[in-house]
């Protein structure tokens, strides 16, 4: 039979792991803080122009970006939001000014936007989309596509109020 | 028999050299892409060539390029190098500033860039020391140990970062690029027992 007892080296051991968990905060309970704000991710703001028009359609089309604006916190859909969209297609590189555009969200916080087909530039096949306009924090964002013969991409936003 | 022999590896170099320059200049990726871009993507291309011929030409295998003259090709083709990397980050500079500005402070989202830059530099502070190696007096071991050191960093960073890449390159014809390079580097070290402190023949 094994027995368990108590001596003083185990109750220090013990004692020094408890006391270094709790103070780590692994014990502290889960804080109901939801949905936390997208941050910007690396290079998304690159060739960025500021104040890209709203259209119905960058180019001649056939790309599909889309994605969903909420809230932080709530994760409420956030209406009426201009997201900017940027990429290097086949009709213009990311710095060319009509390789830029914008959209707003619907009801649903949902955006829809028809470009011309993303190919890889600078070694990989991306897209940028900005949320800059002022009521929430400004994030850029930089998404890349699985594969360089997608026809779609998405990309998601959670807002902070600025 | 010995001309038979010099014309096939020279054929054969050709053929390495040719296949992944030309299968790059059928990309469709090339018309979407201003003169500029083609130019700063293809000096890449050419540099990654530029650098199966290194080893071979350090180990002496190239027929007729063998000793003193080999060396001298190597030093010409080693500062054909440094122009090539040179015009390949300054076309991506002219097609993107804030991209290349990224890579070249490490903080770029690309996994591949990283891996340029570094062979970037080995190659740069190959050069240098390649042109200060009689003003500083270098002792022949270190040189030959700092050079061989730099030519590892150089070859593995061109061949990951080519590897990771998604551009005008090929696929197939890139990758035995990127395997004939690495291979005839650690054939050329083995040969040239560069660690072993003793002189091999060549």
């Amino acid at each position: 039979m094994t027995s368990f007892l108590f001596n003083r080296r185990t109750l220090i051991a013990a004692g020094g792991a408890a006391a270094a968990t709790v103070m780590s905060g692994l014990l502290v309970p889960a804080r109901a803080r939801g949905l936390a704000p997208t941050g910007s991710m690396r290079g998304g703001s690159n060739n960025y122009r500021p104040d890209a028009p709203i259209v119905d359609r960058i180019g001649g089309g056939g790309f599909w970006m889309s994605g969903t604006v909420r809230r932080a916190g709530d994760g409420a859909p956030l209406a009426g939001q201009r997201i900017q969209i940027w990429a290097h297609t086949t009709e213009g590189h990311e710095r060319d000014w009509h390789s830029h555009g914008a959209t707003l969200t619907d009801a649903n916080g949902v955006f829809r936007l028809e470009m011309p087909q993303i190919v890889p530039a600078f070694g990989q096949a991306h897209g940028h989309l900005a949320y800059d306009s002022g009521e929430f924090e400004t994030v850029f964002l930089r998404p890349v596509m699985a594969s360089s013969k997608d026809t779609s991409l998405e990309a998601h936003f959670v807002l902070q109020p600025a | 028999m010995r001309r038979v022999r010099a014309a096939l590896i020279w054929a054969a170099l050709s053929i390495a050299l040719a296949v992944p320059i030309a299968a790059a200049a059928m990309s469709p990726l090339l018309a979407w892409r201003d003169p500029v871009y083609i130019t700063a993507g293809f000096a890449g291309i050419v540099a990654m060539a530029l650098l199966l011929v290194q080893p071979l030409l350090a180990a002496g295998y190239l027929p007729g390029l063998a000793a003193l003259r080999g060396r001298r090709v190597h030093r010409w083709i080693g500062a054909m190098l440094v122009a090539a990397v040179v015009i390949h980050v300054a076309g991506l500079w002219i097609t993107s500033p804030p991209d290349v500005v990224d890579v070249l402070l490490f903080r770029s989202p690309t996994p591949f860039s990283a891996w340029g830059v570094i062979a970037m530099w080995a190659l740069f502070a190959t050069a240098l020391l390649a042109g200060l190696r009689r003003r500083v007096r270098l002792r022949w071991r270190t040189w030959r140990v700092a050079h061989t050191s730099l030519a590892l960093v150089i070859v593995l960073g061109s061949v990951v970062h080519a590897l990771l890449i998604e551009g005008t390159m090929e696929t197939l014809s890139k990758a035995v690029l990127c395997g004939l390079v690495l291979a005839a580097t650690v054939k050329a070290l083995a040969h040239l027992r560069v660690w072993s402190g003793r002189a091999a023949s060549r």
